[in-house]
């Protein structure tokens, strides 16, 4: 049985694609075979991110309506042998996903994978509700703002009610935060919220904070996911977040200034 | 001076407000969302069969549910009128 990861956030563009394309890839790195799932129909981003758009045959949709097999519309990665993907279809619409299609999709790919992340659309209607429905455990993207975090907190509600484990009574979703974005200079001045703040207002387990980062961009634009840039700050963040989710004891990092030489104050990220 | 200016000039650090703002808001939030969606019903008939009795407004009375680890609290709130405009219960 594989355990299924919803990455989610109500809030548009904070960080879910990117931490998705970085969990799958650092999961499979592990030796585990991992499937990640765009459940952003009509607006397919992860393929571009994990640099395997012009691979892209078949997709999600095919797949539910029965006019491709899951083989056909898995794309194995060429850099990891674990790790397949499973595109969003980009014509259709979000109601082309159905609860009875996703599950189908979802037990077949848990018959031979031992992770599945499913890369969530901003908002809260058909493709999130439906991304988080089957979840284990769900990682709450957050950036340290007033709207994303009010937007995750709305999230939290929905996993606790509306998800499959809350309406059979089974053991509640597993939620983690991630705290993206995060830039430790203008915390020390105020200006940003800082973990325990989030944390205070949350009060989740703390899976990782993730760096304001040149690395995720430099990252998207070559196609490759960033937790393999593992000389970059939000690489290595992102490793350290594969390795806590994994049960590893691991400090956090990258929540603290760190003290710089002048060199890297005057020309470093 | 704008309020933007004023946060600016004195360095007042804007994220102790959003942090006090976010605290309100989503406890707030949190409420509404673990209400019963029976309550507006319950207060619906609570009103009319207080009303048997007692001349009371339509937003005289307020049902509110609260929450903690341990139990959930159903408060009713009832602002009774003066004694004037009371109706004379009926007793058997
Ligand atoms: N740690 C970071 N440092 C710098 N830029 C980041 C970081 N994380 C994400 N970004 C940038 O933010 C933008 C949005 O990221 P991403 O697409 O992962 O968000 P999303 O939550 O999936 O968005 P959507 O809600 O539209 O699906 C991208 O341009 C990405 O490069
Ligand atoms: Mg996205």
């Amino acid at each position: 049985m594989a355990r299924i990861i919803v990455v989610t956030s109500g809030k548009g563009g904070v960080g879910k694609t990117t931490t998705s394309a970085a969990l799958a890839m650092g999961l499979a790195l592990k030796g585990h075979r991992t499937a990640v799932i765009d459940f952003d129909v009509g607006l397919r981003n992860l393929d571009l991110i994990m640099g395997c758009e012009r691979r892209v045959v078949y997709d999600f949709v095919n797949v539910i309506n029965g006019e491709a097999t899951l083989n056909q519309a898995l794309i194995k990665d060429k850099r990891c042998d674990k790790l397949f993907i499973l595109p969003a279809s980009q014509t259709r619409d979000k109601e082309s996903l159905t609860v009875e299609g996703v599950g189908k999709v979802l037990e077949d790919l848990s018959k031979d994978f031992e992770y599945i992340v499913c890369d969530s659309p901003a908002g809260i209607e058909k493709g999130a509700t439906l991304a988080m429905y089957y979840a284990d455990d769900a990682i709450v993207v957050t950036n340290p703002e007033v709207s994303s975090v009010r937007d995750s907190d709305r999230m939290l509600g929905i996993l606790s009610s509306k998800s499959r484990r809350a309406e059979l009574g089974d053991e509640p979703i597993k939620e983690y935060l991630l705290l993206t974005r995060y830039c430790p200079q203008r915390v020390k001045l105020g200006e940003m919220l800082s973990v325990e703040d989030v944390q205070d207002i949350l009060s989740l387990h703390l899976l990782g904070v993730i760096p304001e980062s040149k690395a995720v961009l430099t990252a998207s634009n070559a196609g490759i996911p960033v937790i393999l840039d593992d000389k970059s700050d939000a690489g290595q963040a992102f490793s350290d977040v594969v390795r806590r989710y994994l049960g590893e004891h691991v400090t956090h990092r990258f929540i603290e200034l760190e003290k710089k030489g002048l060199f890297n104050r005057l020309f470093g990220g | 001076m704008g309020l933007l200016d004023y946060f600016r000039s004195t360095r007042q650090p804007t994220a102790s407000i959003a942090k006090e703002r976010l605290q309100i808001l989503v406890a707030h939030e949190r409420s509404e969302r673990n209400k019963p969606d029976y309550l507006p019903m319950l207060q619906k008939e609570l009103l009319e069969v207080i009303r048997k009795y007692v001349n009371v407004d339509q937003d005289a009375i307020s049902v509110t549910m609260e929450q903690d680890d341990k139990r959930e609290i159903l408060e009713l709130n009832i602002i009774l009128p003066d004694d004037s405009q009371r109706k004379k219960p009926k007793r058997a």
